[in-house]
């Protein structure tokens, strides 16, 4: 077995409850890259809420807190106020997070306090069996629209980014390095970084939402249904949209590391107040 | 009613300012909130104090944010409360479920109002009494102080924190308006003290707090020691079920505080928990001949006759009336057993309480060969000692 698996994967856990050419594996592993390469493995928790993404963090052996459908962040953001000096990674899928989540989503971003989330998007609710998400694309037939999904998707990178979000990025499994990149310099950043990963459900979205169930050939997809977006500079304040063609920006979408976060402004005033 | 054996000193507080002050002597450090009436002073007075204190305060999103939290601080290691009132309550029962199925130690002050919805804001009830027990879908065990002073608010709100750690169990303090916003003079300690006392034997989840090298796994399906999901399995998810459960049940005698008042030769018992305990107390002082110190004699009776008549005051006698009291503070876990020990002696049992007569049906099924009367007042006015001896004097008859 891999090495990096053994040191941070509950093996007499195994095997995990996801089904077969699900993304989750990919994203499981590039998270403990990332905790390698920054070597936080004693300074790092996992808060996350309820979902397939959700289990993420269940097999690591780190401390772990799996939690209610939808507010994983304001568990993380009490964790994160008593133990200002540790790294709070947060799983979360679209379900959980831009749904049920949405008011908290919110008001963390706007707070821009030091939480890294990792957004599994895979358009559906999968562990209940594939219904319509806020993220399923317009039309999409599932369980619960079978007639076709009428609303406009929801894309929670522009919205977190038009809240005072300070690090937003999107990758897909198709991108397992840049990924494995992108959660390393979330968890670095001091701020609200926000990571969206478009990640493969085929057995519950499969061919209704993505049109094609192979999950090799999603994948491929994810490759041809996205741009690069690079950074035109710094101050750039907007977080990109679907481009002429309709493909979806990845990439680092917004950057602002010098944006205040929450527990500095917290500090700040209480020493001006002389509180502290 | 009660006085700790620590330094201390006098204030007149508020009772949801004590509850705050409590909070910080117990070692609470992290406060989330959001704001609602009438509980609002603690919120207010915590933004502050918490962060002088050395903890921290946030203002949530709302009360389901809030409840959650604190449960996140708590595993971060700090002692962790919030408060709210009636829908804001409601808002955190699945919360409540999650702390009881992972055991976190939090404290919940729950200033009751008026419902259901909306409801009444401003005046008080005491129709949160089941909510507090079962409010969370699923079985569990937890305990629930009820303080009917501003003493209490005070000693509660530190027992709380207390029986929150020796338990690893949410606790409620389930205080009302009439308690959360009456001043008093009351004695306070001074310096801090912070219990954490982990009897781990009565916990069956991890209960290491995070970043000591446990590998903690809080996990909101029942699960083993180790936190790995066991709700697939019906036999190990039973077992779980009754122990959460049954540590608490099992020890009730650990957490039961009862206490009686004029009881020895009493015939009637008034049983009572919260702030109708007070008016309960002034109808057996009232009935004893116990003089109030804090009522002016003369005071008392010009209010007695502006109020009541002039007739009416003058003629009721109570004198001969055998009154007692039961003053059960901690409501749940129900101290079945120390209620029937302090009702031994008497016939019949009178239960005013603000609702529609919730409790009264404990006390009946705890007590099947006396005489239980249920007196509830709906609508946020208090019961007046006068109405409770008067229900007394119908059904023992008048002085001849």
């Amino acid at each position: 077995m891999n090495k990096l698996y053994e040191k941070y994967i509950k093996t007499e856990s195994l095997p995990t409850l996801f089904c077969p050419g699900c993304g989750n594996g990919i994203i499981q592993y590039a998270a403990i890259e990332a905790f390698e390469r920054l070597g936080i493995a004693e300074d790092v928790a996992c808060v996350s809420g309820i979902g397939c993404s959700s289990w993420i963090p269940c097999y690591y052996k780190l401390d772990v807190m799996h939690t209610m459908h939808g507010r994983a962040l304001a568990f993380a953001e009490g964790l994160k106020l008593a133990r200002p000096d540790k790294k709070i990674v947060v799983f979360t899928g679209d379900g959980d997070c831009v749904a049920i989540g949405g008011n908290h989503l919110l008001h963390a971003a706007a707070r821009n306090i030091d939480l890294t989330v990792i957004m599994v998007n895979n358009y559906i609710y999968g562990m209940t069996g594939g219904q319509k998400s806020p993220t399923t694309p317009k039309g999409s037939r599932t369980k619960t629209s079978p007639f076709g999904s009428i609303d406009e998707p929801i894309d929670a990178c522009r919205m977190v980014t038009s809240l005072g979000a300070s690090y937003v990025a999107r990758w897909t499994t198709a991108h397992p390095v840049q990924l494995e990149k992108a959660i390393a310099d979330g968890i670095t950043h001091r701020g609200f970084s926000f990571i969206e990963v478009l990640s493969q459900c085929p057995v519950q979205a499969g061919k209704n939402v993505y049109g094609e169930k192979d999950p090799s050939k999603i994948m491929e997809n994810y490759k041809k249904q996205t741009y690069q977006f690079r950074q035109t500079g710094q101050g750039q304040t907007s977080c990109p949209g679907l481009d002429e063609q309709g493909r979806i920006p990845i990439g680092l979408l917004h950057y602002d590391p010098e944006a205040s976060e929450y527990l500095q402004r917290v500090e700040q005033r209480l020493h001006e107040e002389g509180v502290r | 009613m009660e006085s700790r054996n620590q330094p201390t000193t006098e204030v007149v507080l508020q009772g949801n300012e004590a509850c705050a002050k409590a909070a910080v002597f117990a070692g609470c450090r992290f406060f989330a909130g959001y704001p609602i009436t009438p509980s609002t002073e603690i919120i207010e007075m915590l933004s502050g104090e918490m962060q002088k204190a050395g903890g921290a305060f946030i203002q949530m999103e709302d009360e389901i944010g809030s409840a959650c939290a604190i449960i996140g601080a708590r595993w971060g290691g700090s002692k962790a409360m919030t408060a709210t009132s009636g829908p804001g309550y409601t808002l955190m029962q699945e919360a409540i479920g999650f702390a009881a199925v992972t055991e976190t130690p939090i404290v919940i002050v729950n200033v009751q109002r008026g419902g259901p919805s909306t409801g009444q804001p401003t005046l008080s009830s005491q129709q949160d009494i089941y909510q507090a027990r079962y409010g969370s879908h699923g079985d569990y065990g937890i305990i629930v102080l009820a303080p009917s002073s501003v003493q209490e608010m005070y000693d509660f709100t530190i027992r709380a924190f207390d029986l929150a750690e020796q338990f690893r169990t949410p606790v409620i303090l389930l205080a009302d308006e009439v308690v959360g916003h009456m001043r008093e003079k009351i004695l306070i300690g001074s310096g801090n003290r912070d219990i954490r006392t982990t009897r781990r034997s009565l916990a069956v989840s991890p209960s290491e707090d995070f970043f000591r090298g446990a590998h903690t796994l809080v996990e909101g399906q029942l699960h083993d020691e180790m936190g790995r999901r066991i709700g697939h399995m019906a036999d190990r998810s039973g077992e779980f079920i009754e122990k959460i459960t049954r540590k608490i049940e099992d020890n009730v005698d650990m957490i039961a505080d009862v206490k009686t008042y004029c009881m020895e030769d009493a015939d009637v018992a008034i049983v009572a928990w919260g702030s109708v305990a007070r008016p309960s107390m002034n109808a057996i002082k009232k009935a004893r001949g116990i003089k109030d110190d804090r009522i002016l004699p003369k005071f008392r009776v010009v209010r007695d006759l502006v109020k009541r008549g002039v007739k009416e005051t003058i003629r009721t006698d109570y004198s001969h009336l055998k009154v007692g009291l039961i003053k059960i503070n901690t409501v749940w876990p129900f101290p079945e057993a120390q209620l029937r020990q302090a009702a031994e002696n008497v016939h019949t049992v009178i239960v005013p309480e603000m609702n529609i007569g919730k409790y009264c049906r404990e006390i009946e099924r705890a007590l099947p060969d006396k005489k239980v009367i249920s007196m509830p007042k709906c609508g946020g006015n208090i019961h007046t000692p006068k109405e409770l001896l008067d229900k007394i004097l119908e059904e023992e008859g008048v002085n001849e």
